[in-house]
């Protein structure tokens, strides 16, 4: 293969209202079935790149154990592989990383070690599918220094989150503003870049000796007059989960027949961890509609317009509506759930009921015990 | 040096004939069970859970679909450097070559693999029952009585123990006689057909008696060894053990998983049942649809109704469609408006719309009475049905049926279209 892949999951996200206290954005549920980071690593895996490193930093505990075998995406190879680079304390560092360039810059052996020509770089906390090829094909073309790839998001959106991407007519960047208050244009930066491995490597080292840490602030918007920086436009699906609200409609989106054939009946195959589950289970009484359950969950009461992750267990006459509950939720009888994201491993008490508002989304940890007598 | 206390042999070469069409063309322990599961998941999953690391796969019969399965043994985590899964078919030699003629000449053809694993103890199982069990501790049980063989014993109903072998033990469970399938029984205590061997009785067992045509562990290394003097002991199992060898007992067995408290119960957290996986998203019921009382493999689409029934994964029930105590396995469709009562369905089958299928009085077969009974649809996989045709009970339906293969677009209760494979 002509890259390597460097995927950034070390994020943490404010926005994401408490979601991220159990884990990285990076390990969020998707779809009911899949982890965030599933889509990245398929899209590497399935355009052929066969060495990842993940870089991981903040709550890294449930992604770890979400990659801790590589098998599940075809990374078990003796050629390549998925490594995961933590923070770890040197003779030279004891640094956590400082930023996205930081934490490549103190990896730098990985890259200087590989062979490939070329790197693509990509988030963790992004949904799409993508032939990392195509892109690397146009930044050949081009004769490109470092390519983006952007999409035009609607403006719905909250699009002042984003990296703000300007091109002239030959899609070259003449302008990229960070998370500007007052965006030029509905143009974003998804996050992925292909770079060839010595050029970042030098502007990484450079960086690192000017005591720069950030990838986007002082590598792309620092070089974009001096090195070519071109910009690829993607037009299928791309959504960034790191707010709640990212998060709840992403999910919500899955639940339209165009986004499921997208991920999941077209060429290729999103990948996942196999947990070894049983199939679902409906008992009698149970009604449920417009929704997608994964396996390993035991329905008794009614699910309306709502998204159940593996093994959620649904008590009788219970009502849940328009909410995402993750795994391992235990909800007991005679409970009405609106409008909520009900953490992982919740165990929702008899008899209650927790009701959001389908503008502001009420996200629900409660840590009961489940096994309180 | 290689060494493994306890390997396993699993038998799983046979047809399985009584359940028709659908082992055509996949071996029994090949076929679906339960949504997402294949039958010879259950021995490998209890393989793994016990700590038997070492499993060879004797196939013989139609032996693709195991194949494929079984690959590498990565999902029962028995892709191991030393050990893990091997399949072992019947193989050409310099001389005297043929088939696995019976259980023990199957083993016996492949001294050399267990050899290899120099082992203490071969554990011997058929690749056709639903249960789980704890191998380990039939082991420490053999290995308490200072056994030569241990085999596994159930208590079945006295009028049902004539099918079986049944044992006569004294009360420290040590075997004084054994009956294979006897008229009038005088015990209720049948074989499982899993047994613990100590490997120098074994394969003594197996070289003294290499001649014996079709050799058979119920009918000739058991009683050899026994009038040998061997001590052999029975290893009572009280757990749920169902042979699902008939079409009825088939269904019947998927059924008890819908129940409430299912009595084989696939959710508990321990002694997980491991499968192959071919898909992993999330099945989708649409705005129209209703499943009450039922158990879905993952990626299903669900938009018509379905009761009382066993979904495999990627299963897609169209608008209108009525499916209700049935078992539709992986990959088919059920067309819009098609209604359909207590049938098995096999894989990838695709059924137009409108049809209705289990109508009608119960017929008997005119082919196979023995076989296509209870009631039942039985469709074989890859099959096609056409739109709007009417199916009766007792049937059987194998390949690409079009509207002519009907009368009148209909299939009358007890008839047959075999239009794939062999006639059965």
């Amino acid at each position: 293969m002509r890259a390597v892949g460097i995927v950034l999951a070390g994020g943490n996200s404010k926005k994401m209202n408490g979601l991220v206290n159990k884990r990285a954005v990076s390990a969020m549920p998707i779809a009911g079935s899949y982890r965030c980071i599933d889509f990245v690593l398929s899209n590497m895996s399935n355009s052929h790149i066969n060495k990842i490193a993940v870089i991981t930093q903040y709550n890294a505990r449930s992604l770890n154990e979400h990659l801790n075998s590589s098998k599940w995406w075809d990374f078990g190879r003796k050629q390549g592989g998925l490594y995961l680079l933590t923070p770890t304390i040197t003779p030279d560092n004891g640094n956590w990383y400082r930023g996205t360039a930081d934490s490549i810059g103190q990896n730098i052996d990985f890259l200087k070690a590989s062979h490939e020509p070329y790197v693509v770089i990509a988030s963790g906390d992004c949904v799409y599918k993508m032939d990392y090829n195509e892109v690397l094909e146009a930044h050949i073309n081009k004769q490109a220094d470092i390519t983006i790839v952007t999409k035009d998001i609607e403006d719905t959106d909250d699009i002042s989150r984003f990296g703000i991407v300007e091109t002239d007519d030959d899609g070259r960047v003449v302008s990229f503003e960070e998370k500007p208050i007052r965006p030029k244009n509905n143009t974003v930066s998804t996050g992925v870049y292909v770079i060839r491995r010595r050029l970042l490597i030098e502007l990484i080292e450079n960086a690192m000796e000017e005591e720069r840490y950030d990838f986007v602030k002082d590598i792309i918007i620092r070089y974009k007059d001096v090195k070519k920086i071109y910009a690829y436009k993607m037009d299928s699906y791309w959504r960034n989960i790191a707010t709640a609200e990212a998060y709840y409609e992403t999910n919500m989106s899955f639940l339209e027949k165009d986004t499921r054939d997208y991920f999941f009946k077209q060429y290729p195959d999103i990948s996942s961890k196999i947990e070894d589950l049983p199939p679902a289970k409906y008992n009698p009484g149970s009604t449920v509609k417009n929704s997608l359950v994964s396996s390993g969950c035991i329905i008794n009461g009614t699910v309306t317009d709502s998204i159940l992750c593996k093994e959620v267990y649904i008590g009788n006459n219970c009502t849940i509506k328009n909410s995402i509950l993750l795994t391992d939720v235990y909800v007991n009888d005679n409970v009405h759930i609106e409008n909520c994201i009900i953490e992982a491993r919740e165990t929702i008490k008899a008899n209650t009921s927790y009701i959001g508002d389908p503008d502001n989304i009420k996200i629900v940890a409660e840590n009961n015990d489940r096994y309180e007598v | 040096m290689v060494r493994k206390e306890m390997i396993a042999m699993l038998l799983a070469g046979g047809q399985g004939s009584r359940l028709g069409v659908l082992t055509a063309n996949v071996a029994k322990p090949a076929v679906s069970f339960g949504g997402k599961y294949r039958i010879i998941d259950f021995p490998l999953s209890n393989c793994i859970n016990s700590g038997v690391d070492t499993v060879g796969v004797l196939t013989q019969y139609q032996p693709l679909r195991l194949n494929t399965h079984i690959g590498i043994g990565l999902p029962w985590d028995l892709d191991k450097n030393i050990g893990g899964v091997s399949i072992l078919p019947p193989y050409e030699k310099s001389s005297n070559s043929e088939w696995y003629t019976g259980t023990a000449n199957a083993i016996y053809q492949n001294l050399a693999y267990m050899e290899y694993y120099n082992p203490e103890y071969v554990l011997i199982l058929g690749g056709d029952h639903i249960y789980k069990m704890d191998y380990e501790a039939m082991l420490n049980y053999h290995k308490k009585n200072n056994a030569d063989i241990t085999l596994a014993c159930i208590s079945v109903p006295m009028e049902e123990a004539s099918r079986f072998g049944v044992v006569i033990t004294d009360e420290n469970n040590q075997i004084q006689e054994f009956e294979e399938k006897p008229e009038n029984p005088r015990s209720n205590l049948a074989s499982m057909g899993i047994y613990i061997f100590s490997w120098k009785v074994l394969k003594e067992a197996l070289v003294t008696l290499r001649n014996q045509p079709a050799c058979d562990f119920g009918k000739h290394i058991i009683p050899y060894c026994h009038e040998k003097g061997d001590r052999v002991f029975a290893y009572e199992y009280n757990g749920y053990w169902k042979d699902v060898g008939t079409l009825g007992s088939y269904w019947e067995s998927n059924m008890e998983l819908i129940d409430l408290i299912p009595i084989f119960n696939l959710y508990e957290e321990f002694w997980k049942i491991y499968t192959k996986n071919d898909t992993t998203p999330p099945q989708y019921i649409g705005a129209d649809a209703k499943v009450d009382k039922a158990i879905l493999g993952d990626s299903c689409d669900i938009y018509g109704e379905v009761k009382n029934s066993v979904i495999g994964s990627g299963v897609i029930i169209e608008e209108g469609a009525v499916v209700n105590n049935s078992i539709i396995m992986n990959g088919t469709v059920v067309g819009k408006g098609t209604v359909i009562d207590k049938a098995i369905i096999a894989e990838n089958v695709v059924i137009g719309a409108g049809c209705n299928i289990g109508v009608g009085e119960e017929v008997p077969n005119k082919l196979r009475p023995d076989i296509y009974g209870f009631g039942l649809v039985t469709i074989g996989e890859d099959s096609v049905i056409p739109d709007n045709v009417t199916i009766g009970k007792n049937t059987a339906i194998s390949g690409v049926t079009e509207l002519s293969d009907y009368v009148n677009g209909w299939l009358p209760g007890g008839e047959n279209i075999m239009k794939a494979g062999e006639l059965l």
